[in-house]
C-alpha cells in the first residue's frame, strides 16, 4: 500500500475524571484508501477523530501528518494541515447562504467570484449538484452534507472525515455518495468514515478499524473479514443478530386514525391525510427518510400537534373506552387515563428534564396526582427504584441530573417510565438513536413484552434491518404521506426503501 | 513543512461538580481578591491606610446595636427583592423589573397612607396595604409575563420599559400629592405614625424581619416542594418538555411571574411602610437590579440568598461609613460593590473548569 | 403649534436620538457577535465621564488652552475608558464564561458608581453641584458643518444646525452596516454570532473576534457617553440617572432595527420625538384634559407624557415579537457562551 497520510501514536482522551474516551489508540490513514472507523456509539470514534479536526485536543500522544509531527490546537491548524471534518451535526449557520457558508473563515484577500468558479469546478470534477445562493434552511440534509463536503474540498482537503454520513440519507442518495467518495479516493485523497452500519462498511472501505470502549481493537482488510467478524470484534462477544417476534392471537383495536393532517408553520401539509388502524398485541413499525413526518404523526396523537379539520383519532380502551383524541389537550389525555406511552426522539429536550434526578423525572406526567398544593413525591420515589433496579440503569443515586447519565441509562428512565404507567398504546420514537447495541437489544425485548401483554406498540425507527424484524406490520412514510403498509413477515428491505423514496401516483 | 501554529499555555478543561469544601475555598479566594482590589483602588483614590479603611467600615456596619439593626434591615430588604425573583428566574424569564414592581408596591401603600393613614386602625391599614402592594406589583409583572407568553416578546427590555413608566408614574403623583412644588411627598404622616409598622416586643424592625422570614421559608416550600413550583422548574428547563407532560406553558409563566411581582411589590410595602416612610422615584434605588446578581450568586437557594444579602448590604454601609469618615464620594459604595460582584461572578468558573498548563507543548515544539 | 416648535422639536429629537445611535450601533456589533452586554448604560458613563474628566481636567491643568487637543484627549480618553470596560465584560463572559445578563447589568452597576464616583468627585474640585464647565472643548465637539450650516430653510435648520458628532453617526451607521453586509470580516462576525461551534469549526478565531467585537462595540457605546456629555447637556455633568436610562432605549433601539444599523439612521431620531414629546405635544391634550376630566394644567401632567417613548418602546418590542421572518430574528446564538470542549 502506499505511502502513510495521517499517523496517531498513543492518543489518550479523557473527560473529566471519570470519562475515559480514548485509550492509547494507534491509528494509520494511507493514501488514496477508504478507512472506515467502526464502533458502537459511546466507543470513542468522534472524539478520536475531533482531535483530527482540532475540535479536542489530546491529553497524551502524538499525531503524525506526512511523517511530520504535528499539534492541532484549533480546527484553522487541522485546514491548514489539510484535514477537513464532515461533522454528524453538520457546521452551518441556516441564514447564510450556501456561498457564504464556504466563504466564512477564508482569508479575505480570496474573492467571492473566484471562490464562486472554482466551487463550480470542483462539483463538476466529482459529480456534486449545488445551488451555491440557496439559504441553508431551505435546503435538504442531502444537500447539506453535500455541500459540507464542497466546502471541505474547496479548503484544500486531502484527509476528509465523515461522521456517519448516511444516518439521514436514502438508499438512492447513499449510493451517489458512495460514486463520489471512490472519485475523491482515485483522485489520491484519503478518506474516513465513522459508521456502525456493517453493510457500507463492507460496500465502501478498502480497511476497517475497529474502537470498542475507547481502545482500537484491530484494523483489518475488507478482502480478509466479514460481517460477523466485525461485530465480534466491534461488541467483544458473541451476539445473536435475531430478534424475537411473537405472534399473538388476540387482537383489539386500540387506536381508529382517520384523515389525519397537520400543518407547519409555512401552512405545508407534514403529516398529510393519513388513516390506519393500530391494533393490541402488534408491533406496528413507522419506515421512512427522517422528517416525513413521523414526528408530526405521533405528536398529534399525544395532542401536541393542531390537527386540521376532518382528522380524527378514535381511541378505544378496555379500561377507559371510547374518546375522539383530536380537540383534547395533551393534559386532558393524561389526566383522562388514557395511556399513551410517548417515546420522543430528542430524549433530553423532550421526554426528561435533564437538571433533575430520576425521581423527579418519573413523576413528570403524574405530578399533579394526590391532593393539595405540594408535591408527592412517594410513589415516584419507589418506582423510581423499581426502574433501577429492574432496568439496570447507572446511576450514583437516584437525584443524579440524569443530564450526566449516558444515552443507554437516560433512555432505560425513559422507557421505564412510560412503560410503567401501563399503558394501552406505547408510542416510541428512535427508541434506540444513539444507543450501543446491549442496550438497543434491552430496549426491543421490552418492547415486545408489552406487546405480549397486549399493548399496542407503534415503533418509528430509522435501521430498516431492525424495523423488518421487529415490526408486525410496516407504515411506510413518504413526504408525509402514508405510501404504504407492509407485513412486517413478507416484506423485503428494497420494497420498503423504494416506498420511502418513491411517492406512489394519486389514484 | 514549516508550520507556525497557535499554542495557548495554559488548557481549559470542564471538570465535575466541585466539592462544597473546595467551593467554599475558591469563594473565600475570591472574596480576599476582591477586598484586595477594592483596598487598592481606595488606597489610590484616596493614600488611605486600607486596613483602617476597612476597619472603619465595619464600625459602619456593626458599629453600634443601632447600625448593625440598619444593617440587617436592609439586607432583609434586599433579601426579599432577591426572592421575589427567584419563581422569575428559574423559568429562565429574566426579570429585571424588580425596580418597577417595587415602586407601584410602594406607591399603592403610600397612596393608602396618606388618603386612610390615621383614619383606620394601623393593624387594618397595614393588611390592606399588603394586599394592595402585593396587587400592584403582580399588576406591573403581568404585561410583560403575558406577551412573553403569548409571543415570546423579549422580557428584559420589556420589565426594564416598565421600570421607567413605573418611575414616571411615581413622579407623576409625587407632584400631584406635592402641594409646595418641592417635588417630594416628605415623610407621611409624621404625626400620628398611621400606617407606619409598629414595634414589637420593643423592636422597630421587628415585622420587617417577620415578613421576610415568612417570605424565605415560603419560597423555599414553593420551589422545592410545591407542584406549582414543579411546573415553573420544568418549564424552565425544557418547554418542550413541559407541553410533553400536559403543562400549559403559558400559564405556568404566567402565574410564576405574578408572584415574583407580588413579592416585588410586597417588598415596596416594607420599604415605605416599614423603612422610609416616604415614596419617591429613588424608593427602590437599584436594589431590583442587585437582586438579580444576588439571586443568580445563590442558584435560587434562599438560605445562600441571605448570606449573600448580608454580605452585599454590609459592604455598602461600610462604603458608605468610609465616604463620611474620609470625606469620600457616596458612590464608592457602589463602584466597591460593583468590583467585588464581578470577583464573585469570576469565581463560578474555578467551580466548573479545571485550568492547567499545557504539558504536551514540548514534545511538539521540536 | 407652530413651525418654529416643530423644528425646535426634530432639532431637540435628533440630538436625542444621536446619544441612542451610538449606543445602538455598539450593541449591534455586540448582539452580533453573540454578546447580549446589558451593560451599554454602564459603558456609556464610563465613556462619558471618562471625556468629561480629561477635558476637565486639561483645561484646569493648563493656562493657554488649545482646545483642539483638549478635544483629542478627550475623545481618546472616551475610547479608551469604554474600549477597557468592553475588555472587561469579554473577559468575564467570553474567557471566565460567565452569564451574559448579570455580567452586563453588574457592569452597568459598576459603571453608574464609577461615573457618579468621579462626577462627585470634580464637583467638588469645581466647587459645587452643577458648577462643572468643560464648554471650550464641548465647543469644538458642537462644530457645526462648514458651508451647510445655516442654508436650506426650515430643512436645513433642522438637519444642518448640529455638531459634527451627529453626522459622524450617520456615517458610522453606514459603514457598520456595510461592513456587516458586505466584508468578510463581517460575515465571519455574523457566523460567531450565529453559531460559534461552525465558526470555529471554520477556522474562524471566535474568543478573538468576541474580543474585538465587544471592545469596539463598547467604544462605540462610549463614544454615546461623549456626544452626552459634551453636546446634549454641553459639557457639564449631573449625578442624575439620565445615560442609564438612554442606554436601555439603545438595547430597545438594536432590537428595534432588527440588528441592522442603517434602521437606527431613522429609529434613533423617532425615539428622540417621543422623548421630548411632552414638551411639545401637551398644549392641546393638556387643555383637552384640563376640560373633560376637570385636572388643572399643573405640571404633574409632563410626567405622564414622560412615559412616551418607553411606551412606544413596549409597543414596538410587542410588533417586533410577532414578526417571523427568519433575516430579522437575533442572532441565533445571542446570550451563550461558547466552550469548544463542551460535549
Amino acid at each position: 500500500m502506499s505511502e502513510i497520510a495521517v499517523s496517531m501514536r498513543g492518543i489518550t482522551k479523557r473527560f473529566g475524571r471519570k470519562v475515559l474516551a480514548n485509550n492509547h489508540v494507534d491509528l494509520d490513514v494511507y493514501k488514496g484508501e477508504i478507512l472506515s472507523l467502526l464502533g458502537e456509539n459511546g466507543s470513542g470514534k468522534t472524539t478520536l477523530m475531533n482531535m483530527l479536526a482540532g475540535i479536542y485536543s489530546p491529553d497524551e500522544g502524538e499525531i503524525l501528518i506526512n511523517d511530520q509531527k504535528v499539534e492541532i490546537t484549533s480546527p484553522k491548524d487541522a485546514y491548514d494541515l489539510g484535514i477537513g471534518m464532515v461533522h454528524q451535526h453538520f457546521k452551518l449557520i441556516d441564514v447564510f447562504t450556501a456561498l457564504e457558508n464556504i466563504l466564512i473563515g477564508l482569508p479575505a484577500k480570496e474573492a467571492e467570484k473566484k471562490c464562486r468558479t472554482e466551487v463550480e469546478q470542483i462539483c463538476q470534477k466529482y459529480g456534486f449538484d449545488l445551488d451555491l445562493d440557496k439559504k441553508i434552511y431551505e435546503m435538504s440534509v442531502s444537500e447539506k452534507e453535500t455541500l459540507e463536503i464542497v466546502k471541505t474540498l474547496y479548503r484544500g482537503a486531502s484527509i476528509l472525515i465523515l461522521d456517519e454520513p448516511t444516518a439521514v440519507l436514502t438508499p438512492q442518495e447513499i449510493t451517489k455518495l458512495f460514486t463520489i467518495l471512490r472519485n475523491m479516493k482515485d483522485d489520491g485523497k484519503s478518506i474516513v468514515i465513522i459508521t456502525h452500519k456493517l453493510n457500507e462498511v463492507m460496500e465502501i472501505s478498502d480497511r476497517i478499524s475497529v474502537l470498542r470502549k475507547g481502545e482500537n481493537v484491530g484494523t483489518v482488510l475488507k478482502t480478509e473479514t466479514n460481517e460477523q467478524q466485525l461485530t465480534e470484534l466491534m461488541v467483544g462477544e458473541k451476539i445473536t443478530l435475531d430478534i424475537a417476534r411473537d405472534f399473538v392471537e388476540e387482537k383489539h383495536k386500540r387506536l381508529e386514525v382517520k384523515n389525519l393532517t397537520v400543518k407547519n408553520i409555512d401552512g405545508k401539509n407534514v403529516v398529510d391525510d393519513i388513516s390506519f388502524d393500530l391494533y393490541s398485541g402488534e408491533i406496528l413499525g413507522i419506515a421512512g427518510i427522517s422528517g416525513s413526518g413521523q414526528k408530526e404523526l405521533l405528536e398529534a396523537i399525544m395532542g401536541l400537534q393542531k390537527c386540521e379539520d376532518g382528522s380524527s383519532v378514535i381511541y378505544n380502551s378496555t379500561a377507559h373506552g371510547v374518546h375522539e383524541l383530536v380537540g383534547l389537550s395533551t393534559k386532558e389525555i393524561i389526566s383522562y387515563g388514557l395511556h399513551l406511552a410517548f417515546v420522543p426522539e430528542d430524549r433530553l429536550g423532550m421526554g426528561l428534564v435533564g437538571n433533575m434526578g430520576m425521581t423527579d423525572n418519573v413523576m413528570l406526567k403524574r405530578y399533579r396526582k394526590g391532593s393539595g398544593p405540594f408535591l408527592h413525591r412517594k410513589k415516584p420515589h419507589d418506582t423510581a427504584v423499581k426502574i433501577k433496579d429492574e432496568l439496570e440503569v447507572v446511576t450514583p443515586d437516584l437525584e443524579y441530573p440524569v443530564r450526566r447519565l449516558s444515552g443507554g441509562n437516560v433512555q432505560k428512565i425513559l422507557v421505564g417510565r412510560e412503560i410503567n404507567n401501563k399503558p394501552t398504546v406505547l408510542m416510541t420514537a428512535y427508541a434506540v438513536r444513539g444507543l450501543d447495541i446491549n442496550t438497543s437489544y434491552a430496549i426491543y425485548n421490552l418492547l415486545n413484552e408489552q406487546k405480549k401483554k397486549g399493548v399496542a406498540v407503534i415503533y418509528v425507527g430509522e435501521d430498516l434491518d431492525v424495523l423488518l424484524a421487529l415490526s408486525d406490520r410496516i407504515m411506510v412514510l413518504c413526504a408525509g404521506k402514508m405510501n404504504g403498509m407492509l407485513d412486517g413477515r413478507t416484506a423485503s428491505k428494497e420494497e420498503v426503501g423504494y416506498l420511502m423514496t418513491h411517492l406512489k401516483e394519486e389514484a | 513543512m514549516e508550520k507556525v501554529h497557535h499554542r495557548s499555555f495554559l488548557r481549559v478543561t470542564k471538570k465535575d461538580e466541585a466539592s462544597l469544601p473546595m467551593k467554599a475555598l475558591v469563594i473565600a479566594i475570591t472574596i480576599l481578591c476582591a477586598l484586595l482590589v477594592s483596598a487598592l483602588f481606595i488606597y489610590f483614590v484616596t493614600k488611605l491606610d486600607p486596613i483602617s479603611v476597612y476597619v472603619s467600615m465595619f464600625k459602619g456596619a456593626f458599629g453600634t446595636k443601632r447600625r448593625a439593626w440598619i444593617t440587617i434591615r436592609d439586607a432583609c430588604l434586599l433579601l426579599l427583592i432577591s426572592l421575589s425573583l427567584a419563581p422569575a428566574f428559574r423559568m429562565r424569564f429574566w426579570n429585571c423589573g424588580a425596580e418597577g414592581q417595587i415602586l407601584l408596591g410602594g406607591l399603592s401603600t403610600a397612596a393608602l397612607m396618606i388618603y386612610f393613614g390615621n383614619k383606620v386602625p394601623t393593624p387594618l391599614l397595614l393588611l390592606v396595604m399588603m394586599v394592595a402592594s402585593m396587587l400592584s406589583g403582580a399588576l406591573w409583572a403581568f404585561l410583560p409575563a403575558y406577551f412573553k407568553a403569548k409571543y415570546d416578546t423579549n422580557e428584559t427590555l420589556f420589565t426594564l420599559m416598565m421600570n421607567y413608566v413605573g418611575i414616571q408614574l411615581i413622579e407623576f403623583f409625587v407632584d400631584f400629592w406635592d402641594k409646595k412644588q418641592s417635588h417630594s411627598v416628605g415623610i407621611i404622616n409624621m404625626n400620628g405614625q398611621g400606617g407606619w409598622f409598629p414595634p414589637v416586643f420593643g423592636q422597630q424592625y421587628f415585622l420587617n424581619i417577620l415578613i421576610v422570614l415568612v417570605v424565605t421559608i415560603f419560597i423555599y416550600v414553593y420551589m422545592n416542594y410545591s407542584k406549582h413550583g414543579y411546573e415553573g422548574a420544568v418549564v424552565g428547563e425544557s418547554v418542550a418538555t413541559a407541553k410533553y407532560a400536559g403543562i400549559n406553558v403559558p400559564k405556568v409563566i404566567r402565574n410564576n411571574v405574578l408572584l415574583s411581582g407580588a413579592i416585588s411589590g410586597l417588598a415596596g410595602f416594607v420599604e415605605v411602610s416599614g423603612i422610609s416612610h416616604t415614596i419617591s422615584n429613588n424608593t427602590a434605588g437599584g436594589r431590583g437590579f442587585t437582586a438579580i446578581i444576588v439571586c443568580w450568586l445563590a442558584k435560587f437557594n434562599p438560605f445562600a440568598m441571605a448570606l449573600i444579602s448580608l454580605f452585599i448590604v454590609f459592604l455598602s454601609k461600610g462604603a458608605a461609613q468610609i465616604s463620611s469618615d474620609f470625606g469620600l464620594n457616596e458612590f464608592a459604595s457602589q463602584i466597591i460593590t460593583g468590583i467585588i460582584l464581578f470577583f464573585i461572578l469570576s469565581s463560578e468558573f474555578f467551580n466548573n473548569y479545571k485550568v492547567s498548563f499545557n504539558h504536551n507543548r514540548k514534545g511538539a515544539d521540536k | 403649534m407652530s413651525v418654529s416648535q416643530i423644528i425646535s422639536w426634530c432639532v431637540a429629537a435628533i440630538t436625542f436620538g444621536t446619544v441612542i445611535m451610538y449606543g445602538c450601533i455598539g450593541e449591534t456589533i455586540n448582539q452580533k457577535a453573540g454578546d447580549l452586554n446589558l451593560g451599554v448604560p454602564g459603558v456609556m458613563q464610563i465613556g462619558g465621564i471618562a471625556a468629561l474628566a480629561s477635558a476637565f481636567l486639561y483645561e484646569r491643568a493648563v493656562t493657554a488652552l488649545n482646545p483642539y487637543l483638549s478635544m483629542l484627549i478627550s475623545l481618546l480618553a472616551c475610547l479608551i475608558a469604554s474600549a477597557l470596560a468592553g475588555l472587561l465584560f469579554a473577559f468575564l463572559t467570553v474567557t471566565l464564561k460567565v452569564n451574559q445578563n448579570v455580567t452586563g447589568l453588574t457592569l452597568t452597576i459598576f459603571g453608574t458608581g464609577i461615573a457618579n464616583f468621579f462626577g462627585g468627585s470634580m464637583m467638588k474640585l469645581s466647587g459645587g453641584v452643577g458648577t462643572i464647565s468643560v464648554a471650550r472643548t464641548a465647543n469644538i465637539f458642537r462644530m457645526k458643518l462648514p458651508f451647510l450650516f445655516g442654508k436650506f430653510g426650515a430643512f436645513g435648520s433642522i438637519f444642518f444646525s448640529h455638531g459634527w458628532m451627529v453626522y459622524l453617526a450617520l456615517v458610522l451607521a453606514f459603514a457598520i452596516q456595510y461592513f456587516l453586509d458586505k466584508t468578510r470580516v463581517g460575515l465571519n462576525l455574523r457566523s460567531v454570532g450565529e453559531n460559534p461551534a461552525t465558526a470555529d469549526a471554520a477556522g474562524i478565531n471566535v474568543t478573538r473576534y468576541k474580543y474585538l467585537a465587544s471592545i469596539i462595540g463598547s467604544a462605540i457605546c462610549g463614544l454615546g457617553g461623549l456626544f452626552y456629555v459634551m453636546d446634549y447637556i454641553q459639557g457639564s455633568w449631573a449625578n442624575d440617572s439620565t445615560i442609564e436610562a438612554l442606554g436601555w432605549l439603545a438595547v430597545a433601539l438594536v432590537i428595534f432595527t432588527s440588528w441592522k444599523p442603517k434602521n437606527a439612521t431613522w429609529g434613533a431620531y423617532l425615539f428622540g420625538l417621543c422623548y421630548w414629546a411632552y414638551i411639545y405635544i401637551p398644549g392641546s391634550v393638556s387643555k383637552f384634559l384640563a376640560e373633560k376630566l376637570n385636572l388643572s394644567k399643573a405640571t404633574y401632567m409632563q410626567n405622564l407624557y414622560k412615559m412616551l417613548p418607553y411606551l412606544v418602546t413596549i409597543v414596538v418590542l410587542c410588533v417586533v415579537s410577532r414578526k417571523k421572518k427568519r433575516e430579522n430574528q437575533a442572532p441565533a446564538s445571542l446570550g451563550l457562551s461558547y466552550f469548544r470542549e463542551e460535549r
